[in-house]
């Protein structure tokens, strides 16, 4: 491990860094500096404001220039003559396939993101390079993951939790948390305003219920002709705030024991002629720029770590409204909530303190607002390094080809054991997961209801994570996208997927083995298929099941549907970890922690690798005391929270 | 009444954005700017509005400039402190260039200027919010006055007796100085955490509990008696004893040893373990050889330990979190990174 011993190693490596963000700025710099001369590095973004507390390479005068791009400047400014390539693009483009991917000795993962990960993943099993995953994935805080081929586990041999989901009736009806209202204004109010109004939304089904006709409750959200903007807002005000509550209260069944909500009234709080109450659109003025477009400018509120009084709430909701759509009337229609918008996330804020007053849960602030809206993954420079220093040290063993001495290390919150930085022995591949194994998978599915629209939606793409799929039955092929495809076959296709699986072409039934592959990830796998007539809806509420790999933890739902606070510029699995949600993890999460240390020291290099108990986690605490755990709590005497 | 909602520590990583961070800023009615939230968006979640506003009126003083202490300054200063102020009178040499991605390598952009001076420079480009200054002068011939000025002193690559006497000095004020030295060799780390009478706040399930730490002086500490340390004690204390009684003796400047030197540790190895009555097995030669061949950090070591010794800073000055104590070691062979308390009590 002394530096001049791995030199030749190091100086001969090409490697692919993705991600150049908090943990990729730091892992691109500890690279320089340990003599990497050839690197490669990927990044869709663009620099931020608030990124610049800790990607360090970044300066504002940067903010809106490609990461990749800068990141590999001011790193040359200390290594000159080192080559950096960089590219402003998506990893999932086509233009980094297989062979792309095998041109390097190793990849080093700084991402943020469960679907980006899980596509490099499978190019770097494609392709037979190892890779080095990092991130908040980890039970027990950040951790440093080594992955080769067939020695040490796949990133996916692990479910990866589910994105938080919240059942529609608690959404729409009963909130009790803070974090049910941020949803209800974000992915009901927000989206029926200004998003797609094709898109389907429960807002509308709560609406129409009781007294008013569907019909009546359709016309409420529409901006009618010559309608002053004020009193449409309003309008929209006491609809969502007013009577919806009221027609909810007339349904005493529901609040037997829960407490009542109370219905606000926009006349409340201010008097009916708000216009000249209301902000001054001059401070606006010059704000052609639209994303300078604010409320709170122009109601002149400042902090945004103040919490506003239901008073202000509303004002910010009327005002937020009104600049939509007086300032950025072209956008109604195609917007979707973006934590970086600063009116959304202000008219988000104050429709979800409204209604949050109304269900008597406390009131928050702006800027507490817009970390739950948007999934703010907390974070800080020191931890970054820390993580880039432990990829750095797993690299060079693997270029090494020093196998013995792989470790995934933890770096902990609170020390374990004495311990802040605990390294444990990678696990073996997990023989069921579909990604890196061959074993076939299991679906249970009613073949003469389900559509192949729903087995590509929910299990092919949502489930297997696949972007270009192809599927097969035999020789025929039932189903593929691509940009190739001749019209007669788009339409063959597009008529298939309307199709019930046992009237397919070639129809799908009890015991067919279905073939999906992906083109682009070089990704195989079957699925046997066994039809099954009933489902739960409860439990089951995708009407199919699929096993054989085991799925990760979900959250229990209590109605068939469910809304995820979905980050909006991420497909990271939201952050919602609130006291009550800890994952149970399953029992095939209990592994082997094996220890270390004495690896390297001669006398003790023999530890048995077959000590190795699947069942059992394992710590070597030190010298000669074996430790072992059943579980990992037991480890951190800690709650696991998702994340 | 100001509320501070306390996260348990710095290091959270895991803490839910659902958690109510009630963000109240300090009596004295001081709020952090527009520009200040925009830029510390990310950790204010971490550590609260309070905790920065505390960070940006801390006054930090390095002394030594290595590669772990560059980092050491990015992560602080990327934080958000009040001021910086860089000791090391030092010339730029190859070896200080190794792990330092501070210094550009542009010689023109280096001319006429000191290790120090250019450190200063790109740190002031990080955080123009961080005011980033020089000292000229000896390290041991600062009296009192000078550490009074600041509310954390780091030292490293100094003798043992120079870290003995600053931290008497640090200790002798009559306001409270974080004191910490840090010393990285081959792939090897270790830092030291003095916060004398260290009061905090910490985040256990919904409460926040108040607690307070005393810590024993460097003297204090490396005197307790080695057969009173636990049995399983890091190999790495013993071993960075052993060099730097070894360098004291020696009259050698840290870090200016050879393989050449190893025959005369090892046998100073055995007179200590002999007088402590600790079994030499305990301080393997073969980590001796370690330390004494290759003085250098080893580049992917300075982020690790720089950014413990960071995250730690910041607990001090926050006063949020359970700080270290009192020792921390790494050693990127065996990747552990633990905690040692060297306390004298049983």
């Amino acid at each position: 491990m002394a530096s001049l011993k791995h030199l030749p190693a190091v100086k001969g490596a090409k490697v692919l860094m993705v991600g150049a963000g908090g943990i990729g700025c730091e892992l691109l710099k500890t690279l320089a500096l340990s003599g990497f001369q050839d690197i490669h590095i990927i990044d869709m973004d663009t620099i931020e404001v608030s990124n610049l507390n800790r990607q360090f390479l970044f300066r504002q005068s940067h903010v809106g220039q490609s990461k990749a791009k800068v990141a590999r400047e001011a790193v040359l400014k200390f290594r000159p003559h080192i080559s950096i390539t960089p590219y402003h693009a998506n990893v999932k483009d086509s233009d980094f396939n297989v062979d792309f991917f095998k041109q390097f000795n190793v990849v080093l993962n700084g991402l943020d993101n469960l679907d980006a990960r899980r596509h490099v993943n499978r190019l770097c099993l494609a392709a037979d390079v190892p890779l080095i995953e990092s991130g908040t994935t980890g039970f027990l805080g950040q951790q440093v993951t080594v992955h080769v081929k067939g020695r040490t586990e796949c990133y996916e041999c692990q479910p990866k939790p589910a994105p938080k989901t919240y059942p529609v009736c608690t959404i729409t009806s009963t909130p009790s948390k803070f974090v049910h209202c941020i949803v209800w204004a974000k992915e009901l109010l927000f989206a029926k305003l200004f998003g797609d109004k094709n898109q389907a939304n429960d807002l509308n089904v709560r609406s129409s219920d009781g007294a008013s006709s569907s019909k009546q409750a359709e016309d409420v959200f529409e901006h009618r002709k010559d309608e002053d903007i004020e009193q449409y807002g309003r309008r929209i005000y006491d609809h969502v705030f007013g009577y919806n509550i009221e027609v909810a209260l007339s349904n005493e069944e529901t609040w037997k024991n829960r407490n009542r909500p109370k219905p606000i009234y926009s006349s409340e709080f201010m008097p009916n002629d708000l216009s000249q109450q209301n902000g001054s659109m001059e401070k606006n003025g010059a704000a052609n720029d639209i994303s300078s477009v604010s409320a709170m400018a122009s109601l002149g509120m400042k902090n945004p770590q103040d919490v506003w009084s239901l008073k202000e709430n509303s004002r910010v909701f009327l005002e937020a409204l009104k600049l939509f759509f007086l300032k950025r009337e072209k956008e109604i229609g195609n917007l979707t909530f973006d934590k970086d918008d600063q009116l959304a996330v202000e008219f988000v804020t104050a429709a979800a303190n409204i209604r949050a007053a109304s269900f008597g849960i406390p009131l928050h602030s702006l800027f507490e607002a817009k970390g739950i809206a948007g999934n703010i993954v907390h974070a800080v420079a020191t931890t970054n390094a820390i993580i880039a220093g432990l990829i750095v040290i797993e690299a060079i063993k693997v270029l090494q080809n020093d196998t013995k001495n792989y470790r995934m290390t933890y770096c902990l919150e609170h020390p374990t054991r004495k311990m802040l930085l605990m390294p444990v022995e990678p696990f073996e591949p997990n023989r069921s997961c579909y990604v890196c194994s061959e074993t076939p998978l299991s679906l249970e599915i009613n073949t003469h209801r389900a559509k192949l629209r729903d087995f590509v939606e929910k299990i092919v793409k949502a489930t297997l994570g696949m972007s270009l799929p192809l599927i097969m039955h035999g020789s025929a092929l039932l189903y593929e996208v691509g940009d190739d495809l001749d019209e007669e076959m788009v339409a063959n296709y597009a008529a298939n997927l309307d199709k019930v699986l046992s009237e397919l072409p070639t129809p799908v039934t009890s015991g067919t083995m279905l073939t999906i592959e992906d083109l682009q990830q070089e990704l195989s796998c079957q699925i046997n298929i066994k039809h099954r007539e009933e489902f739960d809806e409860e439990k089951e509420p995708d009407g199919m099941v699929l096993s054989g790999w085991t799925q990760a933890p979900s959250v229990v739902k209590d109605d068939k549907e469910s809304i995820a606070n979905a980050g909006s510029t991420s497909n990271e699995p939201p952050v919602e970890a609130e006291k009550n949600d800890e994952i149970e993890i399953p029992p095939e999460k209990k592994r082997k922690l094996s220890e270390v240390s004495e690896a390297v020291d001669p006398d003790l290099s023999s530890v048995d690798g077959d000590t190795r108990n699947p069942d059992k986690l394992q710590v070597l605490d030190d010298d000669d005391e074996l430790m072992i755990f059943d579980n990992w709590d037991s480890v951190t005497n800690k709650k696991i929270r998702m994340q | 009444m100001d509320i501070i909602q306390i996260l348990s520590s710095s290091r959270v990583f895991l803490a839910p954005p659902s958690l109510p961070i009630v963000l109240r800023l300090g009596m004295d009615g001081e709020e952090l700017t527009e520009q200040e939230t925009a830029l510390y968006d990310r950790q204010i979640r971490v550590w609260g509005a309070g905790a920065q506003r505390r960070l940006s009126k801390a006054h930090i003083l390095v002394c030594g400039i290595t590669g772990t202490i560059a980092e050491f300054c990015k992560n602080i200063v990327l934080a958000g402190v009040g001021s910086l102020t860089l000791v090391d009178d030092r010339a730029v040499t190859k070896e200080a260039l190794s792990a330092n991605f501070l210094i550009p390598s542009d010689e023109n952009a280096c001319a006429g200027k000191t290790l120090t001076e250019l450190c200063r420079d790109s740190l002031k480009d990080f955080n123009p919010m961080v005011r980033v200054s020089v000292e000229k002068g000896d390290l041991s011939s600062f009296g009192a006055e000078f550490y009074s000025k600041f509310d954390v002193v780091v030292v490293s690559c100094c003798s043992f007796t120079t870290k003995k006497l600053i931290n008497e000095k640090c200790r002798k004020l009559s306001k409270r100085v974080a004191f910490y030295t840090v010393d990285c060799r081959d792939s090897c780390g270790e830092i030291f955490v003095d916060l004398q009478h260290h009061k905090y706040s910490k985040q256990k399930q919904e409460e926040t509990i108040e607690c307070e730490l005393h810590y024993p002086s460097f003297e204090e500490s490396i005197s307790v008696p080695w057969k009173a340390l636990p049995r399983k004690f890091s190999k790495l204390y013993f071993a960075m004893r052993v060099i730097e009684r070894f360098e004291e003796a020696e009259q050698r400047k840290p870090g200016e040893l050879s393989i050449a030197d190893l025959p005369a540790v090892v046998k100073l190895k055995k007179e200590l373990c002999e007088a402590q009555s600790l079994n030499e097995s305990h301080i393997p030669n073969v980590l001796l050889e370690r330390l004494v061949t290759d003085t250098r950090e080893f580049p992917p070591v300075c982020p690790i330990i720089g950014g413990i010794l960071g995250q730690e800073v910041i607990k001090a000055i926050s006063g949020k979190g359970d700080p270290l104590k009192n020792f921390f070691f790494f050693d990127a062979m065996d990747g552990k990174g633990i905690i040692e308390d060297v306390s004298g009590k049983t």
